[in-house]
C-alpha cells in the first residue's frame, strides 16, 4: 500500500465525471453502435478466440493467483479460448479505462465492476450485454447442458446478490464476491476503559468509548496507550458511513429513479455529530489520517471500520501489514457489525465485485466471454477467492460445499489461511445477509455515493482547521458538494443515451449551403486553371 | 589592453553563468513577504495554513485540475498533494520552476505535505536541487527524516531477493509490494536493496515513472546481486519509501 491508494480513491469520482462526459460524446450524431447481442444456437468450437479480462484485486497476491489458476483451468477445458488478464487494484481505474475504451470501441470482453459503474457504461448503446437470455439458455446458460464445467444454476446464486446486478429490469452482471463493512475492535482497550463490548455496537456506545479514550496524561501522552498517537475511531469509507447511517435512520438518500434526497435534516444531524467528535480528537477518516489497520494494529485505535474484504490486515495477529513488526501491540481483537441506531434491526451495506460482459460485433466472441464469466462462479474459483479475504461466495453451491464449511470450521487454526478475524468477517456477512442493503443504481449514482462521503470529509477537515461548522457552513457545504459532483445535473450522462434523431432542417440547409459554396470555389479554381493553360 | 578586455569578458561570462541555472547553489533562499522559510514551515502545526515558495523538481500526476508535485528549495523539500492546477499551468511546471503555494499542512502516514486543494502561483526564478547522498543515513530514521521529500541518492547498494512479511518471492523485484500487479497495469515496482547487512525496500512509483520510463525498465532488468546507484525522492509511508527515478547498475 502507499499514498497512491489515497490518490486512486480521489481519482474515482473524477473518473466518473469524465466518463459521463466521454459517453455523452459517443451519443453524438454518427456514432456507430453495436447491434443487439443475439445468442448463437451453437458455440463454434472450431474457431479460436482471444478474450480480455480486466480483473481487480485488493493488492493481494493470493487473489492474483486464484485468477491465474482459474484462467489456466478454463483454458484447459476450452483450448480454443485464450484469456488475457489485465490486473487492477482499484475500481476507479477500471472504470476510467472502460469509459475510454467505450469511446474507441475497444472495451474488454469481461470485466470486474460495480453495478453503479455499469449504469454509466450502459449510456453507450448496446455496450454491456444483458445477461437474462444467456442465463436461461439450455445449453450454455447457468448450469447449461453443454458446459464443460460444473457451474451453478440460476437458483443456486444467492437471490439477494443476483438482484443487485439488475438494472432497468434486466441483469447486466453476475455477482462475483460479496463483502460488507464491519468494526474491528481493540477489546483489551475497551475493557481497560471500564466498558463491556456489546454483541451489537450502537453509535452512542462507540462515540462514548471513543471520547473516553482521548484522555491524556500530564506529559501529553494518551492515558490509554501511553503513546503520542491515539485516534479512537477511524472510518475507512466515509461514503459508506453516511449511507449506512442514513439507511439505519430510514432517512432519504436517493430514490430508485435517481432523485437526490441526500441533503436532509438527518444528514445535517450526522454531520454535526461528526464535527463534535473530530473536534475532540475521538474520530478521523482514512483520507485524513491513513489506513485504520495501521492505527489499530499499533494500539492507536479502538474502533476501525473497514471492509470485511480487508480483514487480513486487521488485528494484533494480522497476516498482512504496512507497519513494521516492532510497531505491533498485543491486544485481543474482536469483530462486530458496523454500529447501529436500532440494534434490533441492524442494517449494513452489501458490496463486492460483480462481473459484466461487453458486447462485440461477433456473437461467438461474446459467447466465449460468457463461458468464462460463468466459470468464475464455479466452486473452485468461488471458494478459492473467498478464502483470500473476508469475502463470501455468491452461490449456495459453494457456501454449502463441504470444502467451504470445513474452511469456516477451522477459524483460528493458524494466522494465515485460517486467520480467525478473516473467517469471522465472512461469517458475520453470512449470518446477516438478510440485513444487507444496496443503494439504488442509476446513471450518476456513483457520483452521489462520493458526495455522501465528501460531506463527512469536508466537515472533518474544516473542524481540524478550526473553521466554524454551523448552519451557514452547512448551506455552503451542500452547495459546494452539489456543484463538485454535478448533482444538480440529474442524469449527467443520460444525454449520451438519447437518440438524437435526424438533423434539424436548418442544419441540413446550412450543410447543403456549405457544400454548394465549396463546389463553386472548386469550379472557379478549375476554370481559372484551364484558362491559364490555354493562354500558354 | 587586450588582456584587460579578455579578463573583463571572462568575468562577465562567469557572472552570467552564475546568474542562470543556479543548480546546487547553496546560498540562502530569499523568500517574498508573507512567505514562510522552510524552518517555519516545518515548525507550523498540522492543519494550519502555510504559504511557501519552492521549486518544482518532478511532477507525479495531474488529474482533473489537480497536480501532485515533488518540490524543493535550498533548505528543504515540500510534497504538494493534489493542488489546484489547470492543465495549461501544469504544462508550464518544468523542473526548476518557482512556485508559490498556499494551503494547509498535513501528515498522512508520516508523510508531511501540503494538503489537497492548495493553490499554486508560478513565479520568476529557477532552482534544480542536486541529489544529496543519504546512503549513510539509511537505518538512522531520525536523521533520514530530515531529508524527507528531497531529491536524494543512494550509492553502492546490493539488490537482494525480494521479501515481504517474511515471504520470499524468489526474484529481484515485484509488481505492487506483493507481486499482485503487472507491467500492463502500470503497477508500482518494489525491490529490496542492502547496505552493510541491512535491507531496505525501494519503490518505482508508477505515476511518477510509468512502465515506459528507463528507470522502470531498469528495475525490471535488475538481478539479485547487482550493485546499484540510485536517485529519487525521499517519500515517506510509515517510514522511508524512496520513489526512485534512476538506477545505474555498476
Amino acid at each position: 500500500m502507499s499514498k497512491k491508494m489515497q490518490a486512486n480513491r480521489k481519482k474515482t469520482w473524477a473518473a466518473l465525471l469524465l466518463g459521463a462526459s466521454l459517453l455523452t460524446l459517443t451519443g453524438c450524431h454518427g456514432s456507430k453502435a453495436l447491434p443487439d447481442f443475439a445468442m448463437p444456437a451453437e458455440f463454434d468450437a472450431s474457431r479460436n478466440y482471444e478474450i480480455t479480462f480486466w480483473a481487480k484485486n485488493d493488492t493481494n497476491k493470493n487473489q492474483t493467483d486464484v485468477y491465474k489458476k482459474a484462467i489456466a483451468d478454463f483454458e484447459s477445458l476450452y483450448p480454443n479460448i485464450k484469456v488475457n488478464m489485465k490486473l487492477y487494484t482499484d475500481y476507479g481505474r477500471i472504470f476510467n479505462d472502460v469509459i475510454t475504451n467505450i469511446a474507441t470501441g475497444t472495451t474488454p470482453n469481461v470485466c470486474i465492476t460495480y453495478p453503479d459503474h455499469i449504469a454509466t457504461y450502459m449510456t453507450g448503446k448496446n455496450t454491456v450485454v444483458p445477461l437474462d437470455s444467456l442465463f436461461s439458455d439450455e445449453k450454455y446458460g447457468l448450469g447449461g447442458s453443454a458446459l464443460l464445467y460444473d457451474g451453478p444454476a440460476q437458483e443456486e446464486i444467492i437471490p439477494q446478490f443476483l438482484s443487485e446486478c439488475e438494472l432497468e429490469g434486466q441483469h447486466y452482471a453476475l455477482p462475483y464476491m460479496r463483502s460488507t463493512e464491519c468494526c474491528y475492535i481493540n477489546k483489551t482497550y475497551v475493557e481497560k476503559l471500564g466498558y463491556t463490548l456489546p454483541d451489537v455496537l450502537t453509535w452512542d456506545f462507540v462515540w462514548e468509548v471513543s471520547e473516553a479514550a482521548t484522555a491524556k496524561n500530564a506529559d501529553g501522552t494518551f492515558a490509554l496507550n501511553g503513546q503520542n498517537v491515539m485516534i479512537p475511531f477511524i472510518y475507512k469509507s466515509t461514503d459508506n458511513m453516511m449511507i449506512q447511517m442514513l439507511k439505519q435512520r430510514d432517512a432519504g438518500y436517493s430514490t430508485k429513479e435517481g432523485d437526490i434526497e441526500l441533503f436532509n435534516d438527518d444528514t445535517e444531524e450526522i454531520l454535526y455529530t461528526v464535527a463534535d467528535h473530530v473536534g475532540t480528537g475521538a474520530f478521523s477518516t482514512f483520507k485524513i489520517s491513513s489506513y485504520p489497520a495501521n492505527f489499530l494494529n499499533a494500539g492507536q485505535c479502538l474502533f476501525a471500520i473497514d471492509s470485511t474484504a480487508g480483514a487480513t490486515w486487521m488485528g494484533a495477529d494480522a497476516p498482512l501489514s504496512d507497519i513494521s513488526e516492532d510497531a505491533f501491540v498485543d491486544f485481543e481483537t474482536e469483530i462486530r457489525m458496523v454500529p447501529q441506531f436500532d440494534p434490533a434491526h441492524p442494517k449494513m451495506i452489501s458490496q463486492g465485485p460483480s462481473v459484466c460482459v461487453f458486447n462485440k460485433a461477433d456473437p461467438q466472441e461474446v459467447l466465449a466471454s460468457w463461458l468464462f464469466t460463468q466459470y468464475l462462479l464455479t466452486n473452485e474459483v468461488q471458494i478459492g477467492y473467498a478464502q483470500t479475504e473476508g469475502y463470501l461466495p455468491v452461490t449456495k453451491k459453494a457456501l454449502g460445499s463441504p470444502e467451504y464449511q470445513d474452511y469456516l470450521a477451522r477459524s483460528g487454526e493458524d494466522n494465515n489461511a485460517h486467520y480467525a478475524i478473516k473467517i469471522e468477517a465472512s461469517k458475520l456477512l453470512l449470518d446477516h445477509t438478510e440485513d444487507t442493503f444496496v443503494t439504488p443504481v442509476f446513471n450518476g449514482s456513483a457520483s452521489l455515493r462520493n458526495a455522501a462521503g465528501q460531506l463527512i470529509e469536508n466537515v472533518a477537515t474544516s473542524v481540524r482547521r478550526h473553521e466554524t461548522v454551523d448552519a451557514s457552513y452547512m448551506d455552503r457545504l451542500y452547495t459546494d458538494v452539489t456543484s463538485l459532483y454535478r448533482l444538480d445535473q440529474k442524469d449527467i450522462a443520460t444525454n449520451g443515451k438519447q437518440e438524437l434523431g435526424p438533423l434539424p432542417g436548418a442544419a441540413v440547409l446550412l450543410l447543403c449551403a456549405l457544400a454548394f459554396s465549396w463546389l463553386l470555389i472548386l469550379l472557379y479554381v478549375v476554370r481559372d486553371f484551364v484558362k491559364k493553360r490555354k493562354k500558354h | 589592453m587586450k588582456k584587460k578586455i579578455a579578463l573583463t569578458l571572462v568575468l562577465s561570462l562567469m557572472l552570467s553563468l552564475a546568474a542562470c541555472g543556479n543548480s546546487g547553489d547553496t546560498g540562502a533562499d530569499k523568500k517574498s513577504e508573507g512567505v514562510m522559510t522552510y524552518a517555519e514551515y516545518m515548525d507550523a502545526a498540522l492543519d494550519s495554513e502555510v504559504v511557501i515558495e519552492t521549486y518544482v523538481q518532478a511532477k507525479q500526476s495531474w488529474w482533473e485540475d489537480k497536480a501532485t508535485l515533488y518540490t524543493q528549495d535550498k533548505d528543504g523539500a515540500y510534497f504538494i498533494y493534489s493542488a489546484a492546477c489547470s492543465e495549461a499551468d501544469y504544462e508550464k511546471l518544468t523542473p526548476g520552476t518557482k512556485i508559490k503555494v498556499t494551503g494547509y499542512k498535513t501528515e498522512w502516514s508520516g508523510e508531511v505535505e501540503v494538503a489537497e486543494g492548495a493553490t499554486i502561483e508560478i513565479e520568476d526564478g529557477s532552482y534544480t536541487a542536486p541529489a544529496t547522498d543519504v546512503t549513510d543515513l539509511l537505518g538512522k530514521e531520525d536523521e533520514l527524516i530530515k531529508h524527507q521529500n528531497q531529491f536524494v541518492s543512494f550509492k553502492g547498494m546490493t539488490v537482494e531477493t525480494y521479501e515481504k512479511d517474511g515471504q520470499s518471492y524468489d526474484c529481484a523485484f515485484v509488481y505492487n509490494d506483493d507481486n499482485s500487479g503487472s507491467a500492463d497495469s502500470n503497477s508500482d515496482l518494489y525491490f529490496n536493496v542492502s547496505k552493510d547487512g541491512k535491507t531496505y525496500t525501494f519503490c518505482v512509483e508508477s505515476y511518477l515513472c510509468d512502465s515506459s520510463t528507463d528507470v522502470y525498465k531498469a528495475v525490471e532488468n535488475l538481478k539479485v546481486g547487482d550493485t546499484v546507484d540510485m536517485e529519487g525522492y525521499l517519500y515517506w509511508y510509515n517510514g522511508a519509501n524512496p520513489h526512485i527515478t534512476s538506477v545505474t547498475v555498476k
